[in-house]
């Protein structure tokens, strides 16, 4: 069976889920569709800094030019996603004082508002600096929630009619006489894979246009089509502390570098990061010096962070994109400019458009960019709002208000509730029944883990990024089990105890890279917990045997004739307890 | 004036406090010195002594199963008589508060997670409860605790093959509670029988509850809850859920906090204070004192001040990883007490496997010991000729996997006592 469409785009990172969004605004029919669930690849796995540009205006002006310009539109259209923390260049003994100069002009050259303050003042801003900073440019650097704003953008494409589908995996690109017709999509199921829709079938999906927005898996994807698209994935690797040693967005104030930058977001700061080109970006060594480098680096900064509780770390990989022939050879010194690739202009291949390179903080005005192009293609003639209009969540939203009142909640949960719900804070959390926390870490309350599961299904890491649920100190282990129970009776207990299982697995893997101290007594913790007091490592109900129960024991009286009414202890005369049984 | 004992117990848990009792019990004057609240509290109040054999078997005979466990592993180091001996002093301690001691079969115990799980000995409340019982079972979870969904709890058991039918219903707690109260609140509430308002007029908290539950008896035979019915006043809270519904009533365990632990933790301290041990509690030990061969004394920090602890006998039971008595840098990993060799993998990438629930080194970390469990250096000799370490700390045992950690404790504790009660 097939199903039509005006333009599939191939890819839920920020780049799809914004262009979904631009063209459902100008009145396409659109489809998107992603093989994991949003955020899935690189958007999901990045530091969640909002460029102020300040890091691109010595190397890359243009790059930094857009950033400025989309960190004050996404200020104003994302506000419930982004927060205003500033940012710091740093420098320390050593670190060239021309290049510092360049920094400040750089800033000034491209509009990014940036004033120099003494080592004094820096540590009155930040007092965990290192006692040694000279000097720092100040920047309006902020931090943003990548998950929260790429599912916001999906929500209101879907609000304008779009089709936004997850789990679902491009397997083929149709191509007839010179065009791409359509794709092919595996919807995923089975082990590992929930329920989302018609599982483990196939579906062709025809299209006018298709616009590969899949990143470093975009050469993939183009071969699939039969075209070069020559991306070079590059790896990094990013560290998650335990909670804000810094509250501003600390960068190292030196030109390119490994470990130079240091982003509070939320309850965590995340120490990033590492550039290295890999083969495969599915498959690549994620590797402890790396993780040693970000802390043994960025204490140099930071000096605590060298004692402070390292939660996990995670690896993504950069959509890096040179024109071929370019031949650079160290990923840094590529551009971070984005490219639109005309398939139609360079390979003869007409009906699909790709885009790679970029940054996740420009990822609207790519969106523009690639919208405008397809809607030219396709003679639509409807101007871009997405730079005005406000995304779900982030309409004339205040929070000064009295969550106590409003939602009976105790005032921190209530404020970190509204806070990341923003303008949705009222739909989601006025409820007529008992909305106990259930994630304590993070604060996350039973509405608004419901109101994810509506959207996520029974994916529990789409509802963790939707939420931050499990995502604080103890990574799943007091409430991953209580996330999902929340998915029954609506589905079976196997579903549910799979998703579980799918959860658990996905928080482990990052905490992998954290195991020692604080973090491996909490690892051991629980594992205690969810091994030993709920057999989950053992699960009978998992096992291929059957359990023999009438091996073990029922009870010192197993006498079903009558239920005790003086109080069912003394059904049976309890047996004196044996001492000295063994000797 | 130097405070001096007999015997000195570093450490207030299971393992701690059984050792100190053990110690007492053979005429030595003994100290428990702890600082953290212990994990017993994080328990869930059952007493595991072996539930799988190292290949994963479920185990329904522990006694006769001890024979599958690799050498060094501490129940091979201590013997099965001291197994035994361990859990007799533990079913003294105890008295009826615990059931299991009438058979050496293992019990299957519904938990919160849903599934069933290996145990040798169980509170008195969660009794009747068992899995291998076949009357039919209801189980009734609470809207706001979130830890516990009774209908989830019931469709897993049936996946797991329970003999008896069961089903699960959720309903408010009786009264107005905050959405976010703690089980410890729920139970202050029936400790006391506290007057809650509900739709047919003012009632006692317990009689509150069971009217609530009452609509869904439906014929059954027993109903569980999970394990907030009460502290202090537990059985009797129980006595009165069971008179007003007519039916058996037992407990699930739960997670963190576990009122079940925090029972089992305060029979223990009874326990100790009829063995006259003195305990120190709140205070961290910092540093100590030796001679080479022998430990003199432990430091105690009070507030800044060193506090000297002598005594001839030491007994190391700080715990593994999870209460620290076993801690780790990015560099390594050491038992900070009497920084006793732990061994491990140089490279911290080899202390995990990469499956969730795989076979992870990380779970056996701990002391190595000799028979008498006194702690080994790095070339296999002797840290100290008078220390001795039980539970926790000791490597060789994943105890989540196995489901034998209060076994351990039971065993090495009272063996690691007597040993240092024969040696004053």
């Amino acid at each position: 069976m097939g199903r039509e469409t005006e333009v599939l785009v191939i890819g839920g990172g920020s780049t799809g889920c914004g262009i979904a969004r631009d063209l459902s605004m100008r009145g396409v029919d659109v489809t998107l569709v992603e093989r994991g669930n949003l955020t899935h690849g690189t958007t999901g796995r990045m530091h969640g800094l909002l460029h102020s540009g300040g890091r691109y205006a010595v190397s890359d002006q243009e790059s930094a030019a857009e950033c400025i310009d989309e960190n004050r539109v996404l200020r104003k259209i994302a506000s419930h996603t982004v927060e205003m923390t500033g940012g710091l260049f740093v420098q320390k003994p050593g670190d060239p004082d021309e290049y510092f100069e360049e920094k400040l002009a750089g800033c000034r050259e491209c509009d990014i508002p940036a004033e120099v303050l003494t080592g004094a003042e820096a540590r009155e801003i930040e007092p965990y600096l290192a006692r040694d900073v000279e000097r720092a440019i100040r920047v309006p650097d902020g931090a943003i929630d990548p998950f929260r704003l790429c599912v916001a953008n999906a929500a209101d494409a879907e609000e304008h009619g779009a089709r936004i589908e997850t789990h679902a995996e491009v397997t083929d690109v149709f191509v007839e006489s010179g065009q791409v017709r359509g794709v092919e999509v595996r919807h995923e199921s089975g082990p590992g894979k929930r329920i989302h829709r018609e599982p483990g079938t196939t579906e062709r999906i025809e299209a006018d246009h298709v616009v590969n927005a899949t990143g470093a898996w975009a050469g993939q994807l183009g071969a699939m089509a039969g075209v070069e698209v020559e991306v070079r994935p590059s790896k990094g690797v990013m560290t998650v502390m335990n909670c804000r040693q810094v509250d501003t967005v600390v960068n190292r104030c030196r030109p390119k570098g490994d470990a130079d930058i240091v982003v509070p977001h939320e309850t965590a700061c995340i120490l990033g990061t590492t550039d290295e080109e890999v083969e495969d970006p599915d498959d690549y060594p994620e590797e402890q010096w790396e993780v040693d480098m970000m802390i043994d680096t960025l204490s140099e900064l930071v000096p605590i962070l060298s004692e402070a509780r390292t939660l996990r770390s995670f690896w993504g990989v950069r959509p890096l994109y040179e024109p071929p022939d370019t031949g650079t050879m160290d990923p840094t010194d590529i551009t971070r400019q984005f490219f639109l690739l005309d398939h139609a202009d360079r390979d003869d291949l007409a009906g699909m458009t790709t885009i790679v390179g970029g940054k996740f903080t420009t990822y609207r005005l790519m969106a523009e960019q690639i919208t405008d192009h397809v809607c030219e293609k396709l003679g639509v003639d409807a101007p871009c709002r997405t730079a005005e209009e406000s995304l779900p969540g982030s309409d004339d939203f205040s929070v000064l208000r009295d969550y106590m009142e409003v939602f009976g909640l105790r005032s921190p949960i209530g404020r970190r509730s509204t806070e990341r719900l923003g303008s949705k804070a009222d739909d989601v959390l006025q409820t007529d029944d008992p909305n106990p926390v259930v994630c304590t870490c993070e604060a996350v309350t039973r509405a608004e883990l419901e109101d994810a599961i509506v959207d996520a299904g029974t994916d529990l890491n789409a509802t963790r990024i939707r939420t931050r649920a499990s995502m604080g100190n103890c990574q799943g282990g007091f409430c991953a089990h209580r996330m999902a129970a929340l998915l029954h009776p609506d589905h079976d207990e196997a579903t549910t105890r799979a998703a579980l299982d799918d959860l658990y697995a996905e928080r482990w893997k990052g905490q992998r890279h954290a195991l020692w101290g604080e973090q491996l007594s909490q690892a051991m913790l629980n594992h205690a917990l969810h091994a030993t007091t709920m057999n989950r490592d053992r699960d009978p109900a998992a096992g291929e045997e059957a359990v023999e129960y009438d091996r073990f024991d029922a009870g010192p009286s197993t006498s079903t004739a009558d239920t005790a009414t003086d109080g069912g202890q003394d059904e049976c005369s309890n047996p004196e307890t044996g001492g000295g049984r063994g000797d | 004036m130097a405070i001096e004992d007999d015997v000195l117990v570093v450490g207030g848990g299971l393992a701690g406090m059984t050792s100190a009792l053990q110690a007492a019990r053979e005429g030595a004057r003994v100290r428990l010195v702890s600082h953290k609240k212990s994990t017993l509290r994080h328990a869930s109040g059952l007493v595991d002594v072996l539930g799988y054999t190292p290949d994963g078997e479920l185990v329904a005979e522990p006694f006769d199963a001890l024979a599958t466990l690799p050498a060094g592993h501490p129940y091979e180091l201590v013997g099965v008589d001291s197994v035994r001996d361990g859990l007799a002093l533990f079913d003294e301690v105890v008295g009826d508060a615990y059931y299991g001691d009438h058979t050496d079969a293992n019990a299957l115990v519904p938990t919160h997670g849903g599934t069933v799980k290996p145990t040798a000995r169980y509170p008195e409340s969660t009794a009747a409860g068992l899995a291998s019982d076949p009357r039919e079972a209801l189980l009734v979870g609470f809207e706001t605790l979130t830890a516990f969904d009774a209908p989830l709890a019931a469709d897993h058991l049936d996946a797991a093959g329970v003999p008896a039918a069961t089903r699960g219903v959720t309903v408010p707690f009786p009264g107005d509670f905050r959405a976010d109260s703690r089980v410890t609140r729920f139970a202050r509430a029936l400790d006391r029988d506290e007057a809650v308002e509900t739709a047919t007029g003012t009632a006692g908290a317990r009689r509150a509850l069971t009217a609530a539950v009452e609509p869904h008896l439906d014929g059954t035979e027993r109903v569980g809850f999970p394990a907030v019915l009460g502290d202090d006043e537990s059985s009797e809270v129980r006595t009165t859920l069971e008179r007003h519904l007519d039916v058996p009533v037992f407990e699930v365990p739960m997670g963190p906090p576990s009122l079940p632990g925090i029972r089992l933790e305060r029979l223990f301290a009874a326990a100790l204070d009829d063995a006259d041990v003195r305990r120190t509690t709140g205070n961290p030990v910092v540093d100590f004192e030796a001679d080479g061969e022998r430990i003199q004394a432990v430091y105690v920090d009070r507030n800044g001040q060193r506090a000297p602890f002598h005594a001839e006998e030491f007994i190391l039971a700080t715990g593994g990883l999870v209460g620290k008595g076993i801690d780790s840098d990015r560099e390594g990993v050491i038992e900070p007490v009497f920084d006793c060799h732990v061994p491990h993998p140089d490279d911290r990438y080899e202390w995990f496997v990469d499956e969730a629930f795989g076979d992870h080194p990380f779970a056996r970390f701990g002391v190595d010991v000799d028979g008498e469990l006194r702690p080994l250096d790095a070339d296999g000799g002797i840290e100290y000729e008078n220390l001795r370490a039980a539970g926790g700390v000791l490597g060789g045992a994943d105890f989540a996997a196995e489901k034998s950690g209060s076994g351990i404790s039971l065993a090495t504790g009272y063996a690691a006592g007597r040993a240092a009660g024969e040696a004053v």
